[in-house]
């Protein structure tokens, strides 16, 4: 009995430094060096500067101003948001696009709150995208555009989404309609070998891109 | 949604093509045999033996073995226990958090030690990276090995003939750390850094973002861990929403990496028991038996998935199925397909949020969970609970035919039966117990978000999940209240559920394992009676279903009551809550 306790506090001491030490450090060690940009999160830049990373979402809405030249706050305190016309809208997000404390809505199936919450967003989708896509019925807005995230930070939207608020931009941005869906086409991410996940259109990059377009 | 069976059905293929070559070369590591890496690893397997100061070669019988198991596990909770509480004066410490609250604390010690991965707490706005190295990645290994240590010592005691010797503990343990899942998960984790997961250490930093806002990026160790946390079955998340974060889980590429990892090692060890049985055809049938019940999950959760949600028709939203807490990437097929594969295999990962899932998809979770962990299952402990209900069913068969129950020659007589039917009720006696408990009286209550029959699916899965040793969760339920994340200031913990979720972990983990440990005992030893045209076989399609059906009637008979409280009332119903 003794015996194995000994052998066990020793065993508690060593796999500790080979599996709690040695292993993650040598592996940090080695994975900078070998893939310096997807190790420290596939950070984004943009004149020198970091502007993001390509795999977390980023809130393309701005604040809204009061008659004081303030910010607006809703009954909670938290600043009331309007999409800025200029870009393409991330998803909804329910941690304000945090990647540093993530949460899930925890929205069930049956909850007035999840109904309340879709109605609202797809009231909002309309009302910023029908003036550009006359044709647009709420019967046609995407899930994705409507429902929130998983991590609060999902960095893409679906094809669909981006198609429809493609009309906004190339109004907005007076670039032709092609240039727009050619931009959307460069910046989605397809399936894994054709087959596997869901085609994604990243939303910073493809703003990113379109910035660069208007210099 | 053809594009989505398309993808799961590839899946399941390279599943099954990967399983006799894994299942080959870790029948080769218990029996003792040279590998490929045995040059490699040899040398270091001796300087371990010998630090330890333990001789591999001596045997033990199943007190030896559970005795050396207990002390062995119970010194880790204290390790990790401390760790947790002295995060505060620990190195790699750069954004200052103090430790959790005590009972917080207990409940994560006793979910990492015992396989778990149950996490109250957010690993991104809690723990230091020297805790989810030091603490959380090591036990990520060492409670898989224990795992799948149990299984070798059962499969021993059923082929031992002459006498009581289950193998030796810490050979076991060693072999397993050192020769499966080390080099697995080395393998595993360079293919999640060149996907895109994170891998560094240091400071947090802020970006500016396009529109001029601050945007703290979270770093740490995630790949390294991630990819023990899969191959291990463990689940437990670097950050708090798990594998949906992108950093731990960043495209169509990693995530079809992890969801084999997760699988891999539960479904190559049917292969592994076929062949030190000697009889290859006997772990097929378990394999098949696993495999029937998991296509039944994949079946009702995508297209209940694919439907939405009553919520969401009613507010107008009827095209592109349920992807309230989904992420795009991933999409509903992949979504779903995690989703079984997780709570089938004791992996409590999730890639998308189980709390907001349909009511009939929600219950695809619980019933992989009711049926105790056995498709497929945790490692290691999947295949021993599995082996628990295949002598169950030869003894149910034993008893329709009129035959001596027999499994692989062994003869089962009274206490080999008496335990295995200890053994397969412990676990959903503990969830119906704790369930109960945390319904009828006041405690139970601050720790659910949701009302209704959401709040009571909620704590069903709490306590489904701690019980079975999965650790995915419904995370609308909580037993940690933090105001001021990221760091601990003001931080409590509901105490109530920190310990009763605790003690049940631990309870549901050794309970069985000491179980299976004295049914390999009492079969170790006994004599083989030679295969006569009066043997009950258990490796054709009539035994795969004797076993299916022994499996679901168990677990319908338990849960069935409880599931139509949350999730067959959500799904039956349209109205709100």
């Amino acid at each position: 009995m003794k015996r194995t306790l000994i052998s066990s506090v020793i065993a508690v001491l060593l796999f500790t430094a080979v599996f709690g030490l040695a292993y993650p450090l040598l592996f940090t060690g080695v994975s900078q060096v070998v893939f310096p940009g997807a190790s420290n999160g596939s950070k984004l830049e943009r004149d020198g500067k970091l502007v993001g990373s390509k795999l977390i979402a980023q809130d393309f809405r701005k604040p809204v101003l009061g008659p004081n030249g303030k910010p607006k706050t809703d009954k909670d305190g938290n600043p009331v948001m309007v999409a800025d016309p200029r870009y393409f809208q991330s998803r909804p997000s329910q941690t304000s696009y945090s990647p540093s404390a993530t949460f899930f809505s925890n929205l069930g199936p049956n909850s007035t709150d999840a109904r309340d919450e879709v109605k609202a967003n797809i009231a909002s989708y309309l009302a910023l995208e029908r003036r550009y896509d006359r044709g647009l019925t709420a019967g046609a807005v995407p899930a994705d555009a409507v429902t929130q995230s998983a991590s609060g930070v999902d960095p893409d939207i679906s094809q669909t989404n981006a198609r429809i608020q493609a009309h906004r931009i190339a109004a907005v941005r007076r670039l032709p309609m092609a240039t727009v869906n050619k931009l959307i086409a460069d910046h989605t991410d397809g399936r894994f070998l054709g087959l596997f996940g869901e085609p994604g259109v990243n939303v910073l990059e493809l703003n990113l891109a379109l910035d660069g377009q208007a210099t | 949604m053809a594009q989505g069976w398309l993808q799961i059905g590839i899946f399941l293929v390279v599943v099954v093509a990967l399983t006799p070559p894994l299942g080959i070369y870790m029948a080769r590591v218990y029996r003792n045999e040279r590998v490929f890496l045995t040059p490699v690893l040899a040398p270091v397997e001796r300087l371990t033996y010998r630090a330890i100061g333990v001789d591999p070669e001596r045997e033990q019988d199943w007190k030896g073995y559970a005795r050396t198991l207990i002390v062995f596990s119970g010194l880790f909770f204290l390790a990790l226990y401390l760790i947790l509480r002295t995060q505060s004066i620990q190195p790699l410490n750069p954004q200052g958090f103090n430790s959790a609250p005590w009972d917080v604390s207990f409940n994560t010690t006793s979910s990492f030690i015992t396989n778990t991965n149950w996490q109250y707490y957010g690993g991104e706005t809690t723990l230091s990276d020297f805790s989810q190295m030091a603490g959380l990645t090591v036990q990520n290994f060492v409670s898989a090995a224990v795992g799948m240590a149990v299984v070798a010592a059962l499969i021993r005691g059923i082929l031992n003939r002459t006498s009581k010797s289950l193998g030796n503990f810490w050979q076991d343990t060693v072999r397993t750390l050192f020769y499966i899942l080390l080099p697995l998960t080395v393998v595993v984790a360079v293919l999640l850094v060149a996907g895109g997961v994170l891998q560094t250490v240091g400071h947090a930093t802020t970006a500016k973002t396009v529109l001029g806002a601050d945007q703290l990026l979270a770093v740490g160790p995630v790949a390294s861990q991630v990819a023990i946390k899969q191959l291990g079955t463990n689940g437990g998340g670097f950050f708090n929403v798990n594998s949906a974060m992108p950093f731990e889980n960043a495209s169509a590429f990693t995530n079809f990496v992890e969801l084999l990892a997760i699988i891999l090692i539960p479904a190559a060890l049917t292969y592994t028991f076929g062949r030190m049985v000697g009889r290859q055809r006997q772990g097929w049938a378990i394999f098949a038996a696993m495999l029937a019940l998991f296509l039944v999950l994949i079946v009702v959760v995508v297209p209940a998935e694919q439907h939405g949600t009553v919520a969401q028709h009613m507010a107008g939203l009827h095209n592109g199925g349920n992807l309230e807490g989904k992420e795009v990437r991933n999409g509903i097929a992949q979504s779903g397909l995690w989703t079984a594969t997780t709570t089938s295999t004791s992996n409590g990962s999730v890639n998308s949020a189980l709390d907001s899932y349909t009511g009939l998809g929600g219950a695809v979770p619980m019933a992989a969970l009711g049926t105790s962990e056995v498709i497929f299952g945790g490692v290691g402990t999947g295949l021993y609970s599995m082996l628990v209900f295949v002598l169950l069913a030869v003894f149910i068969g034993g008893l329709m035919v009129g035959r001596t129950p027999e499994y692989l020659g062994k003869k089962l007589e009274a206490r080999e039966i008496k335990l295995v039917s200890l053994a397969a009720l412990f676990t959903p006696l503990t969830v119906l117990v704790t369930t109960g408990l945390a319904i009828a009286t006041k405690f139970g209550k601050p720790s659910i978000f949701a009302s209704g029959p959401q709040g009571f699916s909620e704590t069903l899965y709490a306590y489904l999940s701690q019980a079975n040793n999965n650790g995915s969760a419904f995370a609308g339920y909580t037993g940690f209240v933090q105001p001021n994340a990221p760091g601990n200031g003001g931080s409590f913990g509901i105490s109530f559920a920190d310990i009763l979720g605790g003690g049940t972990m631990v309870v549901a983990r050794f309970v069985p394992i000491l179980l299976v440990l004295a049914i390999a005992g009492a079969l170790a030893g006994k004599k083989v009676a030679p295969v006569g045209p009066g043997t009950m076989r258990t490796d054709n399609p009539t035994f795969v279903v004797l076993l299916v059906g022994v499996v679901v009637l168990v677990g319908a008979l338990t849960f069935f009551p409880a599931l139509l409280l949350g999730p067959i009332v959500q799904s039956l119903s349209t109205q709100l809550f």
